[in-house]
């Protein structure tokens, strides 16, 4: 065991890490910084530091992300370990074991802050383990860190302002993608106008505006109202097929927006929530981001979404909460320190709740309609299985495990944790609250036993 | 299959994939390595040995599971290429013992 702590561990080196981090070292703190990514950024200011100069890849991510990550790697006297992944840790004595480049490390914090960010949210939908299938993420990652576009016909699906965004990107780079097939509700807009925000959000709003006018201008056709979407194929895509229609193509990118990824969190043991707008797991937290737990504290989307200029709000709150809990600064100097971010905080999040009820997911994303779609793509159970399972008996995730090893491979119920949960509800006639969410352990992610020898 | 755009990223690693040599750019993953070498499956499912690709690229489907350097079931959207990085393709479940291994005290 290490034998002193440090002040502040930071698990996550996008917006919300690198924002906390920069203001807890400002502030005197000894921090250390771990991240699985090789280089700053997060996901959405992925390989920020090679690829800024892209010509497809201007705005936010050219501008404020490489300023982001150039101070970051700026801040004398940060402890920041790239490449290296959080597989354990006990919150008794703040202990975290790690595993990096050089084989595995142990390392103590006073104060453990997740800033892990968000996942995309799972689609599943029939065909979607096939090779040619991805997350509309996967795409914007492989042109980010490799600079690489889609070869072939590309038809992208679901909804989110991920996917335009996506769109207008490939355009840039060479790559538009023939259709987009939309499964945004008809008459969603107007129940997401009555939701507010839109005046305080007008700057998101517009840039929204010119971002689908960019991908429509490119040619991109768009099918509104999409449902029963099917990926085609034997053993690689084909095309892609819906209710009234089908159309070839050699890249698939799906898209339901993104949920907090609370593995961490959740395996830590702290205090969960469904949250009914966003559709997702939550920890709860304080205005803060203390968690329930007292020595742990969540910032940026891994505590709710709300995209990354949020992030980087609360990641700031939550290093100066810790500050203020080490002792180094009282609570009137916090509260002042705070007032800036609260209010960049709030105007961040304006749209928030009209993102919200626009890009709410069908019911079908979270539970599958058709019994023989994959769920579980780790062991590769079907949501007819689970049906099955919950008709047996299965109260939930944990239990449906049990039964049919969902959740149990390498991926833990990342993948199909929600969606289990889902369709048990369903079945059960049970809330999501009622059903509960996976409760993972460690090792968060795989390790071999050469590794634990180690130790 | 994923196209490279050498303008912009130039392609100055070179690695292995299933044997065969592919220049790809600074930066880039082991799992991108393999789609811009266009192969049909990173892995077969250990289940059903169903062919997969990389689906999420951000470090939580563990459908780019591959073979890197020797070391099998390696996450391979989180491992950065190096030049003559070895990525095969990860077949069904992990040996915990086959021949090679025990040949390299693995």
């Amino acid at each position: 065991m290490a034998p002193d702590p440090g002040d502040l561990a930071i698990i996550g080196a996008g917006p919300a890490g690198m924002s906390a981090a920069l203001e807890a070292a400002g502030l005197g703190l000894s921090v250390t910084v771990i991240d699985e990514q090789p280089a700053p950024g997060g996901q959405v200011f992925r390989a920020v530091e090679a690829a800024a100069a892209d010509p497809a890849l201007t705005g936010e991510y050219a501008k404020e992300g490489a300023a982001l990550a150039r101070r970051f790697r700026a801040m004398p006297g940060l402890d920041y370990r790239p490449s290296t992944t959080l597989w354990h840790t006990d919150l008794e004595t703040g202990t975290l074991s790690l595993r990096g480049p050089d084989g595995g490390a142990t390392l103590r914090a006073q104060r453990i802050l997740l800033a892990t960010g968000a996942q995309e949210r799972p689609v599943p939908i029939p065909g979607w383990t096939l090779p040619g299938v991805m997350s509309a993420g996967a795409a914007q990652i492989l042109l980010k860190q490799a600079g690489a576009v889609p070869k072939g016909r590309t038809v992208l699906a679901g909804q989110g302002p991920l996917l335009w965004l996506l769109a207008v990107q490939l355009f840039r780079a060479g790559a538009p993608p023939a259709l987009l097939l939309e499964t945004s509700a008809r008459g969603a807009l107007g129940g997401a106008m009555r939701a507010g925000g839109l005046w305080n959000g007008r700057a998101m709003l517009a840039k929204g505006g010119l971002m689908m006018l960019e991908a429509r201008r490119a040619g991109m056709k768009v099918v509104r109202g999409t449902r029963g979407l099917r990926a085609e194929g034997d053993g690689a895509l084909r095309g892609v097929s819906w209710e009234g229609g089908s159309t070839e193509c050699a890249t698939l990118l799906l898209h339901e927006g993104v949920i907090p990824s609370t593995h961490i969190a959740r395996a830590m043991g702290l205090d969960h929530h469904w949250d009914a707008a966003q559709l997702c797991w939550r920890p709860a937290l304080d205005e803060w981001g203390a968690s329930s737990h007292d020595r742990v504290a969540v910032a940026g989307d891994g505590g709710g979404i709300g995209g990354w200029q949020a992030a980087a709000q609360t990641g700031a709150l939550a290093a100066l909460d810790t500050a203020h809990r080490l002792g180094r600064i009282g609570a009137a100097e916090r509260d002042r320190r705070a007032a800036g971010h609260r209010h960049l905080l709030a105007s961040a999040l304006a749209l928030r709740p009209f993102l919200d009820r626009l890009y709410a997911p069908a019911p079908d994303v979270l539970a599958p309609r058709d019994d023989t779609t994959v769920v579980c793509r780790c062991e590769e159970i079907t949501a007819g299985q689970v049906r099955q399972a919950a008709r047996l008996g299965a109260t939930g995730p944990n239990q449906a495990k049990a039964y049919l090893r969902a959740g149990m491979g390498p991926c833990q119920g990342r993948m199909c944790g929600t969606t289990v949960a889902a369709l048990i509800a369903e079945t059960r006639g049970l809330s999501m609250e009622e059903a509960g969410a996976l409760r993972p352990r460690a090792p968060y992610k795989p390790i071999t036993v050469g590794e634990l020898a180690e130790l | 299959m994923f196209a490279q755009r050498p303008e912009i990223r130039p392609a100055t690693v070179e690695v292995l994939v299933a044997g065969q040599p592919v220049r790809v750019p600074e930066g880039a993953t082991a799992a991108a390595a393999v789609l811009l070498a266009g192969l049909p499956a990173i892995r077969d499912t250990p289940v059903t040995g169903s062919p997969r690709l990389p689906y999420c690229m951000m470090g939580i489907c563990f459908d780019c599971l591959a073979e890197i350097d020797g070391v099998a079931n390696r996450q391979s959207c989180t491992v950065a290429v190096h030049p003559g990085m070895r990525i095969e393709p990860q077949r069904g479940a992990r040996l915990a013992f086959r021949e090679e291994n025990a040949a390299h005290g693995a």
